[in-house]
């Protein structure tokens, strides 16, 4: 049997397969059997949740570009067509637009897990900055995505971010007129937005695979932030977590459910029904709600330059975050004034995206400068510092002990709390 | 578990929640006017459209409106949907000349319309349209309802709203004073103004907010003709979920009863 | 998901800490819940087919009217219908007498010239053999009609007579004839 694989299925036709290239062999490693932490809370659904979303907006999407149509001049009326010609047109267009926000939804409760339960240290940096990865390819997609249908919004929109890189200095206006191809947003913009909107989502697949990929060599972090330290503590995945996957996939479909059927329109902007009009810029220009922290930090910047790079600054800084943060300790459960910190922060960010929602002037300047400020100071000077000086909870001795004993989830008032902060 | 699994549940709908309002925020900040809901038959979650409201309206944008508003999205077959007949929706496509061709000899010739084809629109493009109006261009009406704050509700305010200006304020040259209107200053004449000015096939009385009412309801029914669909296929989903949600729930339960 | 939908009744592999003790109700929900799941999944599914059949406007454009005034006899226009040609032939009396005259024995698909035609000189055909789609010649009078005096499809050899019918080569069925009405002497609709 030189040069086969070692298969251990009974069915012959899988079996056969399994002999010669172990695609069975590896599922049921990594998601069968894989051992998994046993103490895992609810937040660990939204990583299966993500997989999920990511599936539903390709397959969507695919459909969708059957009948859309990239020219400036047809693109509003071919969304439009959709919405009323096409068989269940409606359904699939509401389900792509919702689903973007569904989508960023998932996404930040999963960075937030990621945050809060320390996910992102040691050994698990480069799965987080995988994940990081995928976080700015998503915000790409989605904005080019926002571009299509050929609103004011969508316009306007685009013509403001793209404006962003005539920042940069020298080549800044160079590069505009690359990305435009052309002098302003026309045409060739949307035609090559529609391309690449295409194409990021199977970029976002690639790094999902990458991010999986790391994660079933680390494996898999848990809310009192120990490794396991033997069988006692895991839990095979199948059927421990798919069937609690499944019970979450359940409800965010019906959050889903009741966003797509119920108020389709209810996250989006009016103005991106006006078709796009060069001539006349809508009264207050706001990006899709998922942007609007980053925006208010764009504002919140008096200089140009300044802004565009604390903005992308404010993103980019997440890649260095298992760095930054210098304590030992990973579950915020057991770091009694990061956990606060961390949740402050947490409101900071909600602060930031109703600043960035509102007029850029007055009060809502100063409010975006101080959240702006305490955004940056949590990661370079809270977090580094309090590394040195916190004095960690004792942890636990393993997982299995504290769940075992209790026969029910542990510290359960302390799981609470942060999520009713938040 | 269950009680674990309810606080992120909460948590997840807070954060959607803060979205939401932070968008619901902004846009208050943008509308300074209150608009006072009109109360549809369409207005709550699971409204349905009212059917003669709809053929009024329709009757509404036929006679008034459609004199400088386009609905270029709409094919009179569409009127299928608020119950006029085959026949019915054949004599008032046919009832207007619709632009076609190049004939055998090249050119372009007039016929009348079919079922098939969109709503005639007023003027051949923009620019005619701004110079017949005084230099404002009337916005196509086929999504006008999602494309305000406020949607039909605005709509209603909006023709109810013409008013004498108050004292102190000048209006520009050909504008008129409307409470509704973000700036208070639109360039359309008041298009419903008096009672009786048209007479509804079904007899009902024809007043201003009669009228208003009807042509705003139509106007939303154009913008969302799915919405009824829509509406009832969302129940049968979410009580879809539901029951799903409870079996798979009920098997979580099962399984990790040995772990517990 | 995946689990839901593969009802299945294997205990956990490894590390499973015990065996269930109510293993056949487990074995029922799980049944239930893999069945509910799976009706959801079809029922997903469908939308996603139904939008690639023709939309609504695509449904609604499906007639076409030709003015056959200016068609003289012997003459043929092509018009454009769902996006196919259609010809419609001013016959001449003696194409009229040929596509009667033959036996119903000699044709592959056998259909009497009175079937294919409401109004004798015009014959109404959609002008896509039956082959393999391609479009025959025979429309403009310097086009080869073969054999029969009607149509002749340069893709692989079928003949069609002066009813369109199917006489020669691989098609095997006559010109199908669109639904169509004189909507008076001069206006036929088709479709």
């Amino acid at each position: 049997m030189a040069g086969l694989h070692n298969s251990e299925f009974a069915n012959p036709v899988v079996r056969w397969i399994d002999q010669r290239m172990p695609v069975f062999t590896m599922m049921q490693k990594e998601y069968g059997t894989f051992p998994t932490p046993r103490n895992f809370n609810y937040f660990w659904n939204f990583g299966a949740l993500a997989m999920i979303n990511l599936v539903i907006m390709i397959a969507t999407g695919i459909f969708l570009a059957m009948n859309y149509t990239a020219h400036t001049s047809l693109a509003f009326d071919s969304v439009e067509r959709i919405m009323r010609d096409v068989n269940y047109g409606w359904l699939i267009r509401y389900v792509h637009m919702n689903g973007a926000s569904m989508f960023f939804i998932v996404v930040l409760v999963h960075v937030w897990r990621g945050m809060y339960y320390g996910s992102y240290k040691a050994p698990r940096e480069l799965l987080w900055m995988l994940g990081v990865v995928i976080y700015l390819l998503m915000m790409a997609t989605a904005f080019m995505g926002y571009v299509l249908p050929w609103g004011q919004m969508s316009f306007w929109g685009a013509t403001v971010i793209t404006n962003l890189f005539s920042a940069i200095p020298l080549v800044g206006n160079s590069i505009v007129t690359l990305l435009w191809g052309g002098f302003s947003v026309d045409n060739p913009t949307l035609n090559r937005f529609f391309s690449l909107h295409y194409l990021l989502p199977f970029v976002i697949v690639g790094v999902v695979f990458l991010h999986v990929a790391a994660l079933h060599i680390t494996g898999s972090n848990n809310p009192l932030g120990i490794e396991p330290k033997g069988p006692q503590d895991t839990l095979p995945f199948h059927p421990y977590y798919t069937v609690k996957d499944s019970v979450g996939i359940v409800v965010y479909l019906m959050v889903f459910a009741v966003l797509v059927f119920f108020a389709p329109n209810y996250l989006g902007h009016p103005d991106n029904y006006i078709p796009a009009n060069p001539l006349s810029t809508p009264a207050h220009i706001v990006p899709e709600w998922y942007f609007l922290p980053f925006y208010a930090i764009l504002r919140a910047v008096p200089d140009k330059l300044m802004g565009v790079l604390a903005m992308f600054g404010s993103i980019l800084l997440l890649f260095v975050l298992p760095w930054l943060d210098g304590s030992k300790v990973r579950s915020m459960r057991f770091r009694p004034i990061a956990k606060w910190l961390f949740l402050l922060w947490t409101v900071n960010f909600f602060v930031l995206m109703w600043a960035g929602g509102k007029p850029a002037e007055g009060v809502y300047v100063l409010i975006s400068r101080l959240a702006t400020a305490y955004y940056f100071a949590y990661f370079l000077v809270l977090l580094p510092l309090l590394g040195k000086i916190e004095r960690p909870l004792p942890l636990p001795e393993s997982i299995s002990r504290p769940v075992l004993r209790g026969g029910g989830p542990l510290p359960g008032a302390a799981t609470a709390q942060p999520m009713e902060k938040a | 578990m269950a009680l674990r699994f309810v606080k992120t549940a909460a948590l997840a709908a807070a954060i959607s929640l803060s979205a939401a309002m932070s968008m619901g925020a902004a846009r208050a900040a943008e509308g300074e006017v209150h608009i006072p809901p009109a109360g549809f038959s369409f207005s709550g979650a699971l409204g349905t459209y009212d059917r003669a409201e709809l053929q009024r309206g329709f009757q509404i944008y036929k006679e008034v409106c459609s004199a400088c508003h386009s609905m270029h999205l709409l094919s009179y077959r569409n009127l299928r949907d608020i119950g006029l007949s085959e026949a019915e929706v054949a004599a008032v496509a046919a009832s207007v000349q619709i632009q076609d061709g190049p004939n055998d000899n090249g050119e372009m010739f007039e016929r009348p319309g079919r079922a098939s084809d969109r709503f005639r629109s007023p003027f051949a493009n923009p620019a005619a349209a701004r110079a017949a109006n005084n230099g404002a261009l009337p916005p196509d009406l086929s999504v006008i309802t999602k494309a305000r704050n406020g949607g039909a509700d605005y709509i209603h305010a909006l023709l109810i709203g013409y008013a004498e200006p108050p004292a102190g304020l000048t209006l520009a040259e050909g504008m008129h004073y409307n409470q509704y209107f973000p700036g208070h200053q639109i360039a359309m004449a008041p298009p419903l103004s008096q009672d009786g000015q048209l007479t509804f096939g079904d007899g009902t009385n024809a007043t201003v907010d009669r009228m208003s009412r009807d042509v705003s309801a139509f106007l939303n029914w154009a913008a969302e003709p799915e919405l009824e669909t829509r509406r009832a296929m969302g129940v049968r989903v979410l009580i879809f979920l539901a029951i799903l949600g409870g079996l798979t729930y009920a098997v979580k339960r099962k399984v990790w009863a040995d772990v517990h | 998901m995946a689990d839901t939908l593969a009802p299945s009744s294997s205990p956990p592999t490894t590390g499973g800490p015990h065996a269930p003790a109510d293993g056949t109700k487990r074995d029922f929900l799980k049944l239930v819940a893999g069945s509910f799941a799976a009706v959801g999944v079809g029922a997903i599914v469908w939308p996603f087919i139904h939008s690639m059949n023709p939309a609504k406007d695509v449904l609604a454009l499906a007639s076409t009217d030709v003015d056959i005034t200016h068609v003289a006899e012997g003459q043929a226009v092509t018009v454009m219908w769902r996006g196919k040609p259609v010809f419609v032939r001013h016959r001449t009396a003696k194409e009229i007498e040929e596509a009667k005259a033959v036996p119903l024995s000699e044709l592959r698909d056998p259909q009497t010239d009175q079937a294919r035609v409401t109004r004798e000189p015009w014959l109404i055909v959609v002008g896509v053999c039956t082959h393999l789609g391609c479009v025959p010649l025979g429309q403009k009078s310097t086009d080869p009609r073969g054999d029969y005096g009607g149509w002749f499809c340069p893709c692989h050899g079928s003949h069609y007579d002066t009813a369109g019918r199917i006489r020669r080569g691989p098609a095997p069925l006559n010109l199908a004839v669109p639904e169509y009405e004189f909507r008076s002497d001069t206006q036929v609709r088709i479709g």
